[in-house]
């Protein structure tokens, strides 16, 4: 049995990771097929009385109007795109860039470490939302710009993972043992270093799906969301200024609990991913390795005896 | 490494930073679409000579960094008259330009906000470190309990959350019990002695618990992987060869190693603490610069949005290498002299 089904086997063990990834294909099936099957589409104009302005929930609108007499569970259905797309493109470019500078700084050492460090630890410092919100409020609103500046401050802990794992890797034998027998750099990289690393950076980009998620909801909540797209952040925005004095619930909790459901689901899918992938959370010399088994199960426990219970 | 060595260097890095900071703060806002100056008169029948009169006045008229042309009349001194240096005299004066919005000096308004959101974001955070770091220690030391599933539980529930939306939340079930937006109810003021305080810390209350209640589980998370981690060092298996019980290892070995990362990350996610403070002040309408902050970004505002930048920023990277220091004197891998 190879490493990829052992982690695989390991994962779907756990009962943690399973209800992650049953909320998340929930949301998934919603983003792709859920337009077809929104009872109204959003896009659309409608003729609105003032009655149906903050209209709560009935059986024609499950889960009542919004404050422009629009079907609130068919907005919530369109706005699901928006985050996943957010989420996963900001995560992916994230980890692009991550692996690649963590390569370079970790393997190439000396002056590009350097330089390469100084500029994440430059972006670590700065605090984040503020940075976006002057950004995104100078440059303009977009869906593409919003994706940049989250991933020009979410690479950052890739690359800082990846440094640390690969000035392990490369002192080790196997990859002293390629470079005296004269591989290339790049073969190095590419065929001995980069497939230890993997598993934490994919770990690691899952979790970051659910940051990018919840950076750009808060962008569009303070009003600088894409506004030619229904976001949950947007809803939310709209709902907050306009519905809370009415407490029109029906409006205000239906975003908040999709961007919860979602960044949770992707959180714990991460979260067990990076418990079976990290090799120091293995061990625990303190505690009964009986109970360890019990929330998490591929660990070979290497010290049985114990005294001291948790 | 030699103490000396290891401040200097981070010393020197905090001095870059904010050059670095302060050198983005003006370029991002000179690479604004369109005139600046149009952004601030907004009557198109202002004649030609006002409009270089105010071209004058921000001193927009010169190049933004190097004056060739003073240069050559002037040299060194001539050439610097820029845009650029204009704003560095005008910053290390402290003055950061006018309000568009109410013409008001962007230093005086934020001289008045600062200690509001200072009050929330130090009460905040000191609690969410207290009970954080308990509750970490707790989870880790009774780790594959109950209690530490539900203490994870409520961290990744809490990390799921955007603080803006758990501010909502506590202020939709409130209902009434507790003031839901301002500072201080209308009317009252600081001559009223006590009952003043007391309002303000009746209105404090909301903001602070969805600060505390976020914030806590960040550092509840950390302390106690942090934890779990030192308790798979060989120096623990060391520790109990030596034949002390659990309670004298957690205390003499794992928690005194567990605390030194915590004084890095409490530091690292100042940062975060003030994205929070944006929201919470947003959601709660507290005047103090996260609000402002907010405002600024709808009024399109850029000196408040500059200035208040600014000024986060430039704490944050000031609290950082305080906590650095601190973290010199803390860890015994960094030798006094």
């Amino acid at each position: 049995m190879n490493t990829k089904d052992k982690i695989w086997r390991a994962f779907i063990r756990k009962p943690m990771a399973l209800v992650g990834l049953g909320m998340l294909l929930v949301v998934i099936l919603m983003a792709v097929i859920g337009p077809f099957f929104a009872p109204y589409d959003p896009n659309q104009r409608v003729d609105v009385q003032p009655s149906d302005i903050l209209a709560p929930p009935d059986a024609q609108h499950w889960l009542g109007r919004d404050d422009a007499g629009k079907d609130v569970l068919s907005l919530l259905i369109y706005g699901a795109r928006v985050s996943l797309i957010v989420g996963f493109v900001s995560a992916f470019f994230s980890m692009l860039i991550g692996t690649v500078v963590g390569l370079a700084a970790g393997y190439f050492g000396g002056r590009v470490n350097n330089i390469l460090m100084r500029i994440t630890d430059f972006l670590m410092v700065i605090p984040d939302l503020p940075l976006m919100l002057v950004i995104v409020s100078v440059w303009g609103r977009g869906l593409w710009k919003i994706i940049f500046v989250i991933v020009l401050l979410h690479w950052t802990y890739t690359a800082r993972l990846v440094r640390s794992q690969v000035i392990s890797i490369k002192e080790r034998q196997y990859v002293m043992r390629a470079r005296s027998m004269g591989a290339s750099d790049v073969r190095i990289i590419t065929k001995h270093i980069l497939p230890q690393v993997l598993p934490l950076i994919f770990a690691q980009a899952v979790l970051d799906i659910s940051s990018s998620i919840i950076a750009e909801s808060t962008l569009s909540f303070l009003g600088l969301g894409d506004p030619t797209l229904i976001s949950w952040g947007m809803m939310l925005n709209f709902a907050f200024e306009r519905a809370i004095s009415r407490m029109a619930w029906w409006f205000l909790l239906p975003p908040g609990i999709a961007i919860v459901w979602v960044s949770l689901s992707i959180i714990l899918i991460g979260n067990a991913l990076e418990e079976l992938l990290n090799p120091r959370l293995k061990t625990h010399h303190l505690f009964d390795p009986r109970r360890m088994i019990a929330i998490q199960a591929p660990v070979e426990s290497a010290h049985s005896e114990s005294e001291a219970t948790g | 490494m030699q103490r000396r060595d290891y401040l200097l260097k981070k010393i020197f890095f905090a001095i870059v930073t904010l050059i670095a900071v302060v050198v983005f703060n003006f370029f991002l806002f000179r690479i604004l679409p369109g005139d600046p100056v149009k952004l601030i008169i907004h009557s198109p029948r202002m004649t030609k000579e006002a409009q270089a009169k105010i071209r004058q006045n921000f001193g927009l008229d010169k190049p933004v960094w190097w004056n060739q042309e003073e240069f050559l009349t002037d040299g060194l001194v001539g050439g610097l008259d820029t845009q650029f240096t204009a704003y560095l005299v005008n910053l290390t004066k402290g003055d950061l330009g006018i309000s568009f919005a109410n013409r008001q000096d962007v230093s005086e308004i934020l001289k008045e906000r600062v200690w509001k959101t200072l009050i929330l974001i130090g009460l905040g955070t000191v609690l969410a470190i207290l009970i954080g770091v308990g509750l970490g220690m707790l989870a880790a030391w009774r780790r594959g309990s109950r209690l530490d599933t539900a203490l994870l539980l409520i961290g990744l529930f809490t990390w799921a959350m955007p603080t803006f939306f758990f501010g909502i939340i506590l202020l939709m079930l409130s209902g009434g019990i507790f003031p839901i937006g301002g500072m201080v109810s209308p009317g009252l003021k600081p001559e009223d002695g006590l009952k003043y305080w007391l309002d303000i810390g009746h209105h404090l209350v909301l903001p602070t618990v969805t600060l505390t209640i976020l914030y806590m589980s960040e550092y509840m998370l950390i302390m106690r992987s942090s934890v779990v981690e030192v308790l798979s060092e060989d120096f623990i298996l060391t520790a109990k060869a030596k034949g002390l019980n659990a309670f004298q290892i957690f205390r003499d070995h794992a928690l005194k190693n567990a605390m030194l990362p915590m004084v890095t990350i409490i530091a690292l996610t100042l940062g975060y603490t003030v994205g929070g403070a944006i929201q919470v002040e947003t959601v709660f309408s507290w005047p103090g610069l996260g609000r402002l902050m907010f405002e600024a970004v709808q009024k399109r505002d850029y000196p408040v949005l500059q200035g208040v930048f600014l000024l986060l920023a430039v704490s944050v990277i000031i609290a950082n290498l305080l906590a650095d220091m601190l973290y010199a004197v803390l860890d015994p891998r960094v030798k006094p002299e």
